[in-house]
């Protein structure tokens, strides 16, 4: 089933295309991975899904229903979360804070308080940071502040969960492990989008991928065929 | 800890039972003072309960203050005190709502000026309107005794620290930190950022303006000058950075010793009363960033060992 469609994506800054008639899905139950150059629009296409930004033109779709023209708050309580590139987490805020807004205010629902308190206390385990609930969410390393903003998404109990460069700036030990986590989300039925830039990283847990280049689709496929297509090669490395 | 909150509960309820008695044994003059502390420690702590968490410095308290008080003056005559000010409450919040509809979209420095304008804006159409249609030049307001005034006060005192200890600690509260924090990721936690901080906006308002309501009483004539008065903009931003936002208490210490020294340098050195206030005010803020209440948690804490963040 596609839990996720959109079709002929488009949003102009200015005169530039960031995302030029970009049509795709997410099956649900899948790792989707989202990758090309710097520049291509793969956090703009996360903007246009999240609502951060308007669309131009063109239609997204979450389980058959149009989500493109609903708020950002709106979005994220119909089943759809997202981390940041630059993590955005509520730095003068406990961890544990962090997490419980996310189950008070992000669920279809609404949970008592007592409810969002567990389920904020089981994610900070599921991300391996129970230890540290009540420290500053500021005080952390990188690859924990990463950790706190995937509990946080994990906490609005989404559907589908769009991952932006979670690795990127980790070290090799920490990328594995959060490699391990990205697999371990899906494993809760939660379908995946993440935008990578470490190859290794993607290739190892991605189901399928696709790639932008200047704000258009150029290909889509298996890790495998990716790695072969010579479009892609081209793109990355020049002709 | 619970024989600490005993006590500290001990406490709070003395000073209560001796504001509450104050008219009974103190003077006229203590009588009128109080009333003013309470009217900045009012006016700030409503402030605080948007501005604070949020970090939106708004600079609109004048409006939602001389809103109320013009409400006083026009419905004074007409309309017992209670509803009076009832109203005056409700025309703030209603305008409030209005305004932080419009403007809350704007961030930082632009939020802070238009809430600014708004106060002038105010002003001059007063002003205008008096001038050119009514061809009159403030207006006297009904005078109501000094002890109804005090226990007004109080009263609008007491259900402010409820509302904003509730809201604060409320989750509602966490999601206004939240924005303060980082207003994007708050949206795309869930929380509905446009409406929530519209309502609080405007429920800090409703004491604004139900200070103004009653406050108007006391002073007996006013005019669009002194309702709209943009020192009431600025003093509850000073004495809440005085006292220290970061505490609950912090706002209501600060405004409560930055009026009582106003009052007393106003008395004792009318002449230079300004001059020593912004003395005071400048070394406080570059000596205390945390305000009052950061230089006591330093105090208190001492040097603890830093805990370790990272395991």
């Amino acid at each position: 089933m596609r839990i996720l469609e959109g079709y002929g994506v488009t949003k102009h800054f200015g005169g530039l295309a960031a995302i030029l008639n970009v049509d795709f899905h997410v099956d649900q139950g899948e790792i989707v991975g989202l990758i090309g150059p710097n520049g291509a629009g793969k956090t703009t296409l996360f903007n246009l899904i999240s609502a951060a930004h308007n669309l131009n033109s063109g239609v997204i779709r979450f389980k058959g229903e149009k989500i493109s023209g609903l708020k950002p708050h709106q979005i994220c309580r119909t089943g759809v979360a997202r981390t940041f590139q630059s993590v955005k987490v509520f730095g003068n805020i406990p961890i544990f804070g962090n997490v419980l807004l996310g189950s008070l205010f992000g669920t279809s629902t609404g949970m008592s308080s007592s409810d969002a308190t567990r389920e904020a206390m089981e994610l900070l385990e599921f991300v391996g940071l129970s230890a540290t609930k009540a420290i500053l969410a500021k005080d952390l390393t990188l690859a924990n502040q990463k950790r706190v903003e995937v509990a946080r998404a994990l906490a609005t109990k989404p559907e589908l969960l769009l991952l932006d460069e979670l690795v990127a700036g980790l070290n090799p030990a920490e990328t594995a492990q959060a490699m391990e986590l990205v697999t371990r989300i899906r494993d809760r039925g939660i379908t995946i989008l993440m935008i990578e830039h470490v190859m290794k990283a993607i290739m190892s847990v991605c189901d399928r991928i696709m790639v932008l280049h200047h704000g258009e689709k150029i290909a889509e496929g298996t890790p495998e065929e990716i790695t072969n297509n010579q479009t892609v090669i081209e793109v990355y490395l020049g002709k | 800890m619970t024989s600490k909150r005993l006590f500290l509960l001990g406490l709070l309820f003395l000073v209560l039972v001796l504001l509450a008695l104050l008219p009974l044994y103190g003077s006229a003059y203590t009588v009128i003072l109080v009333t003013a502390i309470f009217m900045y420690i009012v006016l700030t702590v409503s402030w605080v309960i948007f501005s604070g968490p949020t970090g939106y410095l708004s600079l609109a308290t004048a409006a939602f203050f001389g809103v109320g008080i013009y409400t006083s003056a026009v419905l004074g005559k007409t309309l017992p005190l209670p509803i009076v000010i009832c109203v005056g409450a409700l025309a703030s919040f209603c305008l409030a709502l209005l305004v932080g509809a419009l403007t809350l979209r704007l961030r930082g420095v632009y939020f802070t000026i238009f809430t600014f304008g708004l106060v002038l804006l105010i002003y001059q159409l007063l002003l205008w309107y008096e001038v050119r249609i009514t061809h009159t030049r403030g207006r006297f307001v009904i005078v109501v005794n000094n002890t109804t005034i005090y226990y007004v006060m109080f009263a609008i005192l007491v259900v402010l620290l409820i509302t904003a200890y509730l809201i604060r600690r409320s989750k509602y509260g966490l999601a206004l930190q939240s924005i303060g924090e980082d207003e994007e990721a708050a949206a795309h936690t869930g929380i509905n950022v446009t409406v929530l901080k519209t309502i609080i906006f405007a429920v800090s308002a409703i004491f604004m303006g139900a200070a103004g309501a009653i406050m108007a009483t006391r002073w007996t004539y006013i005019d669009p000058l002194i309702a709209f008065n943009p020192l009431f903009s600025f003093l509850p931003v000073l004495m809440a950075i005085f006292g220290g936002i970061g505490q609950f208490y912090g706002p209501i210490i600060g405004a409560a010793i930055f009026a009582y020294l106003e009052e007393v340098l106003l008395t004792r050195f009318p002449y230079y009363y300004m001059l020593i206030f912004g003395i005071i005010l400048v070394v406080a803020i570059v000596y205390l960033p945390g305000g009052l209440v950061g230089l006591i948690q330093k105090w208190r804490k001492g040097d603890l060992a830093e805990q370790d963040a990272n395991p």
